[in-house]
């Protein structure tokens, strides 16, 4: 039988791997499946690609997925995302001279620590009528969204105390060199560009803000979905055998080779190769720092699309966005993780399956076992660095207590 | 500060393809009414189409600016009239076709949909003749490619067998029709062989 196609739209970034390796190393072939990829420069083509049928699904920021369905700047378009591509992968990096301000170069710093330091820079920078910038990929990404949860928690106010713009993750190292920005949350390998370039410092993982934070997901247009039901989970259950493949440490350098070729990221080998195995170099020319919650690909269920990431997504758009939280908006937030269609996907595999589609998101402190199909896994601390909980059926009450 | 004509449609291309971005104001200034600004540098970009107050903004789909573009767009108080993208659900088709072209389209709320439409229509069209014209020369640089191998061929088949150029071709072309591949496919694997074999 001839095999079934699909065709993924991404962006080259390290967190596009999954889909990637999985045709790479034939896990999708195993499946029947053949994947072909469309590779763009900007999400906003990215999404129009999905928008208008050149592509089946596509590596997608899990908060412009959610923006689409609620049509925020555009008609609106549901769209799905049953699987989570990855936790967290991204960096908070500054221009060099800024971050000996505000930490220890070349570690990665209390986050409250660095955030209280940044804070009387900002409020200074602001007082010379030249607030500080900083650059996020987009303004539905969960960059974005990190990026204002850690300065509000210290004290600094996005929009008024400094500047949030939006910066193609490419000219990142050259926006920091001319000083157009003056930081940037951004994925890798552009953290490590501005590193190896000498123009700015890693100051901190996004991981410490949230350290199990939803990232990339797969997305699709909910009537693509339906239609091709069957390849969509072929597809889920090749990605899985990827993500296991892909956090085995012996497979880094050959996994960091196939994504840096022209056809995917075409980057560098060793930058590419740093983020995987989680060990960055936060400062130039300085030893290289291992920090395993810097991305998370597979273990603990990390591809589990879990209602409660969404709906937390959807509670930062209200709050950034200046909306009344608005119900039915939320249950369509919610709606567009669909824990169903994974489960449905891996049933038959023995694959680790929570039996809950949602949880309080930054509850579990220390290590947990929480209920599978078939036992239990473990849950390892998911908090946020300000210590909060989120509560997916208490949204409302969440939005009142932040600053 | 632009000089403003009130009355005419002010039409942004932003693309840092310059060759392609004069082969769309080309056509676009046809429009009758149309005005056209050509960006090809992403340095300062949001800050001269704050200055040019477009009524469309075409920007191609391989530009990285496009999602700086969005977000100026979305959240920009500095715009007397907001723009949006896709200002009408009935606009669908004319969108589909432009980003089956390879452009996107930014558009002034209430600009009238006989006029966006007339724009895309224009714009989809350039696009197209554009990518014709690049696989027209790159057709045509094969076809160069070809024939340097087809020489090259032939010229190792006259050394080697001591005959003239029409015989060393007319043996190319009874390989190739005896095999059922095209000459430039067997002049190909001559010169390799040759280069493998023929060095030493």
């Amino acid at each position: 039988m001839a095999n079934r196609e699909l065709i993924i739209g991404f962006l080259p970034l390290v967190d596009a791997c999954l889909p990637i390796l999985a045709q790479e190393h034939g896990f999708a072939e195993d499946e029947g499946l053949t994947l072909t990829f469309v590779k763009d420069v900007s999400w906003a083509t990215v999404l129009d690609r999905l928008l208008y049928g050149h592509t089946d699904a596509a590596h997608m920021l899990a908060p412009l997925a959610i923006a689409t369905t609620l049509g925020r700047g555009r008609p609106a378009q549901p769209l799905v995302a049953p699987f989570v591509l990855g936790l967290n992968g991204n960096a908070i990096t500054l221009r060099k001279d800024l971050a000996a301000q505000v930490t220890t170069p070349g570690t990665y710093g209390d986050p409250a620590q660095v955030g209280a330091a940044l804070r009387e820079v900002a409020l200074a920078a602001r007082k010379t009528g030249k607030p500080l910038r900083l650059g996020v990929v987009h303004r539905y990404s969960s960059h974005n969204y990190k990026l204002r949860y850690w300065l509000a928690a210290c004290g600094i106010r996005p929009d008024e105390d400094v500047e949030i713009l939006t910066v193609p993750p490419p000219f990142v190292a050259d926006a920091m060199e001319s000083g157009e920005i003056d930081g940037a949350c951004v994925g890798e390998p552009w953290n490590s560009v501005c590193v190896e370039r000498d123009v700015g410092t890693i100051v901190l993982a996004t991981a410490q803000i949230w350290r199990r934070g939803v990232e990339k997901v797969l997305a699709m247009r909910e009537p693509v979905l339906d239609e091709k039901r069957s390849e969509f989970e072929a597809l889920i259950r090749a990605m899985r055998r990827a993500g296991q493949h892909f956090v085995n440490p012996t497979n880094n350098q050959l996994n960091a080779r196939i994504l840096a070729s022209p056809a995917y990221l075409n980057a560098s080998e060793g930058l590419i190769g740093a983020a995987i195995s989680d060990r960055l170099t936060l400062l130039h020319h300085a030893n290289p720092v291992h920090f395993p919650d810097f991305m998370f690909q597979y273990s603990e269920a990390a591809n589990f699309p879990w209602i409660s990431q969404a709906a937390w997504i959807y509670s930062q758009m209200v709050r950034w966005d200046h909306l009344q939280f608005d119900p039915v908006d939320a249950a369509k937030s919610a709606a567009v993780f669909r824990p169903d269609v994974y489960r449905s996907a891996l049933s038959a595999t023995g694959d680790d399956l929570p039996s809950a589609n949602s949880k309080v998101e930054g509850s579990v402190i220390g290590a947990t076992q929480v209920g599978t199909n078939q036992g239990s896994i473990t849950l390892s601390k998911n908090s946020f660095f300000d210590g909060r909980q989120f509560d997916p059926d208490r949204v409302e009450d969440y939005l009142a207590q932040l600053p | 500060m632009v000089q403003r004509n009130m009355t005419a449609m002010r039409i942004v291309i932003v693309d840092e393809n310059a060759g392609r971005a004069s082969i769309i104001e080309e056509g676009l200034s046809q429009l009758p009414g149309g005005e056209v600004f050509v960006l090809t540098e992403r340095r300062a970009l949001m800050q001269s189409i704050q200055e040019i107050e477009p009524d469309i903004v075409l920007i191609d789909l391989g530009n990285p600016s496009r999602d700086v573009l969005e977000e100026y767009f979305t959240v920009s108080r500095a715009l007397a009239r907001p723009i949006a993208m896709f200002v009408d659900e009935s606009d669908d088709d004319a969108i589909a076709a432009s980003i089956d072209a390879g452009v996107s389209a930014y558009v002034v709320n209430g600009l009238a949909s006989h006029r966006i439409k007339s724009v895309l229509d224009l714009a989809v069209r350039r696009f197209e003749a554009f990518s014709r014209l690049q696989s027209d020369l790159a057709e045509a640089r094969g076809k160069l490619a070809e024939r340097d191998m087809v020489d090259k061929a032939k010229r190792i088949i006259m050394d080697s067998k001591g005959v003239s150029e029409p015989e060393a071709y007319s043996e190319l072309r009874r390989k190739a029709m005896s095999s059922s591949k095209r000459i430039a496919q067997i002049a190909e694997a001559v010169v390799t062989a040759h280069e493998l074999l023929g060095e030493n």
